[in-house]
């Protein structure tokens, strides 16, 4: 069955203010199934947020973009702006990071979702205001309280708010950049029940962008994990953490702390990502990896299939006998 | 050249470094405005300057008829005492340049000191220094003006200080809101649980925060200051002795040069006000440009990336 | 209690409140003056070499807390004892030699640090402050600073600048300015929080060094899976009291307190087939202005009875808890 929305081999440049340019997304290649749960996880700057801005087609005018996005087998990147519109927000939306905190102030919450429902064709007054009553409470907020402003309304009220907003054109992918990143863990809780009720129920497709990975491991079927701008393993999320192919993943898990594990010593990675200004030669892990061998240094990994559904960039599976630790 | 480390982590190429004269540069530099502003100030300050080697004739000869006409050698023709305009220009230039400096001196004196004493101390000292601020607003420029130049006799220094002493309140607040922000910062709020004194805070702290914004300030007060200047002279409580381009307006005024049609006696007298005005401006506000960071070009747009051919792994083209 | 083994720091019965400003109309109308109850009644106490997590949700009193114990903000009523000596009374001049002693790491490594001083510079402020060591001693004390803080050799990152290192290295020099005046207590409010996961064990297992060698720590955090690993004692907070506290592994393996449960189950866990029916509460924690009757925590309570409504427990030993120094506030436990 042809994804709902696939991502092939995107790659991202933003112009440096002294020339030169920031080669952020290197080659990104993932899809999405209806009703699939999928985690974008890496830690600052690994290009997570820049992937999706593509997809949206929300980059600034510093980026330039390469690549195919489809959504439904269309290309919707090719055509620039004009393809890109009409799937904006009724077929794929967004909820930015620190959305919560982005509602326009002087105006309360029924109207900015009305004001989304009306702008895409889809109804119009009183139906509007119907609709954001309807979609109020699909995301918990009593229908009553749209004539409140976001000022008068708790953290977590804010972000179901910009949720529903995302969801005002029944959209068929959500993308929720970092959404419970600024919350308390019990609001975080709830917030998370929220998106797997929502993916349950409309049969969303859902792109969480995060670098917490406990929150992938509990919400999300597939992960894929991210770094310095290329994806360096995806796959189901259990095998991530059971058995992970790339050092990264692994060490990612083991710098964790978790509950139940309070003996267990916790790693840190040594070092920093890579400057993407400069093109990279052999492993862009390699530095800071423990398990690094000679192909390491001169011969960059290119993301293979191990099996169904999981890849993993690293020179460590292309050995006969390869063993993940 | 960067340079990796062991334990725990790579540091970064050092990045240029403004220090606090350089915003003034880099503005000047990156912003075609304010280049302009600052060229032709620096022009006019320098003419000003060296008015007395180069100005061509005597501030005080009488070359010609009262209201002489342009002509070449005196291009901008002669005022209502028969002496050339142009020299008028540079030796005026001079008086009014040095008043709307000296006025904008005392201003920031006064505005700097109460806007960080209240923006820092906050509560009741803020309060206070607050009323007072909104007091001296309230009170009409020119009228007191006026007034003090009726009462104190026209002089120079009473000009200065008197302009000196309307300006401050703008400064005071803007100055007020920047240290009360710059307060609230994380390292601020260290020093202090560091044990640092009040002055080492504001000195070391909170001062070179300030400092771009308060030579913004300055510059557009200066702006304020030679308009001030010119008008006190232009109703005539200038310095009778000195003559600076508001009483070379006034002047011409008085002796009725517009129905003589004598424009060269009016026009660049003011002309130049306005232009020394105007880059003042253009620098000032090109330097609050540079300084708010909520000026800044969002991250997300639609519509404005480019396009590029499909790339293969290592980023040449297919 | 001995002199040898008093506590570093004491915190008995300590009350921070905030007045909540009327208004003009307000003033006018006669409303009642509120008041925030940031911090309602708090006992606690920190050991030399001991690690004491705080934790909670936004709004339950801890950050308020460690303000009141840096004396930043002043209590309302309560003591705050160090080393013995009671200094919730004492004024700016008579702290500056306690401050000495007491040190504080802030959440935010890219705010924390003046962004026009050098590193060198940064660490050095402290001892000019206090007057400490002499022109030549001073650098030999800010390498070592430099060097315990893990920024080691020091004097790569003496002459950088904030904006050229990474957060875990800004959070290592704002450590290392807490160091150089050789401290015995540090306060460290949410010091990971901000930093990327990869780096974050090290600024932790640098923290555990520090309590190893001596230094008594009290950490705000409200990741409780960061508490539980690093701390020795855990302290619960909710809307400005103390809810439960012992023991990190008590706290954490053996939970009492029906809000200390419930945070519990909703941690995420990092395996995908840890994943359980989580207690998540209803609502959000309500402002610490109008105060709930009896145990605050009743109206979120999965467990409250009638008197719970009423009564405000205080903490004591549950029946169910076999450590001596595991309490809870809960009239069910």
């Amino acid at each position: 069955m042809t994804a709902l929305l696939q991502i092939e081999d995107l790659n991202v440049w933003f112009d440096l203010p002294d020339r030169g340019e920031l080669h952020a997304v290197q080659g990104v290649s993932v899809g999405i199934e209806p009703g699939e749960r999928l985690g974008l996880v890496g830690e600052s700057g690994c290009g997570k947020t820049t992937t999706v801005l593509a997809l949206m087609g929300l980059l600034p005018p510093s980026a330039s973009a390469s690549g195919r996005v489809l959504f439904e087998g269309k290309d919707v990147l090719a055509g620039g702006e004009t393809s890109m519109r009409p799937h904006r927000w009724t077929d794929v939306a967004i909820v930015f990071q620190g959305a919560m905190n982005a509602l326009n102030p002087v105006r309360t919450i029924g109207s900015q979702i009305v004001e989304a429902i009306e702008l895409h064709g889809r109804a119009k007054r009183a139906a509007a205001r119907m609709q954001t009553g309807e979609l109020l409470e699909s995301v918990g907020i009593p229908a009553a309280r749209a004539d409140r402003f976001p000022h008068e309304l708790s953290g977590g009220m804010r972000q179901r708010a910009a949720i529903a907003m995302a969801l005002s054109c029944r959209p068929k992918v959500l993308i929720a950049d970092e959404p419970t990143t600024a919350l308390d863990v019990m609001v975080q809780a709830q917030i998370l029940e929220l998106l797997d009720s929502l993916c349950t129920d409309f049969g969303l497709g859902l792109i969480l962008v995060t670098h917490d990975l406990p929150v992938v491991a509990q919400l999300c079927d597939y992960g894929v994990v991210m770094y310095a701008g290329e994806i360096v393993e995806r796959g189901l999320v259990d095998t991530l953490y059971h058995a992970p192919r790339h050092p990264y993943t692994r060490l990612l898990f083991a710098a964790t702390p978790d509950l139940g594990h309070e003996t267990e010593e916790i790693v840190s990675i040594p070092g920093a990502p890579p400057r993407l200004d400069q093109p990279l030669v052999g492993c862009p892990f390699r530095p800071r990896c423990d398990s690094a061998f000679s192909p390491c240094v001169t011969v960059r990994p290119v993301l293979r299939g191990l099996s169904d559904r999981h890849a993993a960039a690293c020179h460590l599976n292309d050995l006969p006998l390869a063993t993940p630790r | 050249m960067s340079v990796v480390l062991h334990e725990p982590g790579a540091v970064t190429d050092p990045a240029p470094v403004r220090s606090r004269g350089g915003i003034l540069w880099s503005t000047i530099r990156r912003r075609p405005s304010a280049a302009i502003g600052a060229a032709v100030l620096s022009l006019i300050v320098l003419a000003a300057v060296l008015a007395p080697w180069i100005a061509p004739y005597g501030l005080h000869d009488q070359v010609g008829p009262v209201f002489g006409a342009p002509s070449w050698s005196h291009p901008l023709g002669l005022d209502d005492g028969g002496i050339d305009v142009v020299t008028l220009l540079m030796w005026g230039a001079r008086i009014s340049l040095v008043v709307g400096f000296a006025a904008t001196l005392v201003s920031m004196v006064i505005g700097g000191t109460i806007g960080v004493l209240a923006g820092y101390f906050g509560g009741k000292v803020d309060g206070l220094l607050m009323r007072i601020t909104d007091y001296f607003l309230v009170i009409p420029d020119v009228p007191l003006m006026i007034v003090v130049a009726a009462i104190w006799g026209p002089s120079l220094f009473h000009i200065v200080i008197v302009i000196g002493i309307l300006l401050w309140t703008s400064t005071a607040r803007v100055i007020r809101a920047q240290v009360k922000s710059v307060r609230e910062r994380v390292y601020v709020k260290r020093a202090r649980s560091l044990g640092a004194g009040h002055a080492r805070i504001v000195f070391r702290h909170v001062l070179p925060q300030v400092a771009p914004l308060l030579i913004a300030n300055t510059v557009l007060t200066i702006a304020v200051a030679i308009f001030d200047e010119t008008a006190l002279a232009f109703l005539g409580l200038g310095d009778p002795s000195r003559t600076s381009l508001g009483k070379m307006i006034e002047n011409a005024f008085q002796r009725a040069a517009i129905s003589s049609g004598a424009w060269w006696a009016i026009v660049p007298p003011g002309a130049l006000v306005a232009i020394v005005i105007l880059s003042c401006s253009l620098i000032g506000g090109a330097l609050e440009d540079a300084l708010n960071p909520r000026l800044r070009v969002a991250h997300i747009s639609a519509r404005t990336f480019r396009l590029r051919p499909l790339v293969g792994r290592s980023g040449a083209s297919l | 209690m001995t002199a040898a083994n008093a506590p570093l720091l004491e915190i008995d019965d300590l009350f921070v409140r905030y007045g909540v400003p009327r208004g003009l109309v307000g003033g006018l109308r006669r409303k009642p003056r509120l008041a925030v109850h940031a911090v309602d009644g708090i006992t606690l106490m920190v050991q030399a070499g001991e690690l004491v997590a705080l934790v909670g949700e936004s709004g339950c009193g801890k950050t308020t807390t460690a303000q009141a114990v840096l004396r930043l903000v002043d209590p309302a009523s309560g003591s705050i004892r160090f080393r013995g000596d009671d200094i919730t009374e004492l004024g700016m001049r008579a702290l500056r030699p306690v401050r000495r002693r007491m040190q504080i790491v802030y959440q935010d490594p890219y705010e924390s640090l003046d962004p026009r001083l050098r590193v060198r510079a940064t660490v050095e402020e402290p001892l000019l402050i206090h007057g400490i060591g002499s022109k030549k001693e001073r650098p030999s004390l800010v390498c070592d600073a430099l060097t315990r803080a893990g920024l080691s050799p020091p004097e790569l990152y003496l002459e950088r600048f904030p904006h050229q290192l990474s957060g875990g290295q800004r959070q290592r020099v704002a450590i290392a300015a807490a160091l150089v005046l050789d401290p015995q207590l540090l306060v460290a409010d949410e010091p990971v929080s901000m930093l990327d996961v990869s780096v974050r064990a090290g600024v932790l297992r640098l923290l555990e060094e520090l309590k190893a060698s001596g230094l008594g720590i009290l950490m705000i955090t409200h990741d409780l899976s960061t508490a539980a690993r690093f701390a020795d004692r855990i302290a619960v907070m909710y809307l400005g009291r103390i809810v439960e506290e012992g023991p990190a592994a008590e706290v954490v393996g053996n939970p009492q307190h029906p809000y200390t449960k419930a945070l519990l189950s909703v941690v995420p866990r990092r395996d995908p087939r840890m994943r359980r029916t989580p207690q998540i509460l209803r609502g959000e924690t309500p402002d610490a202005v109008r105060i709930p009757s009896g145990c605050r925590f009743h109206p979120r309570c999965p467990i409250a009875i009638e008197a719970c409504r009423s009564e405000d427990p205080s903490l004591r030993r549950p029946d169910g808890t076999r450590s001596p120094d595991h309490r809870a506030a809960c009239l069910l436990a």
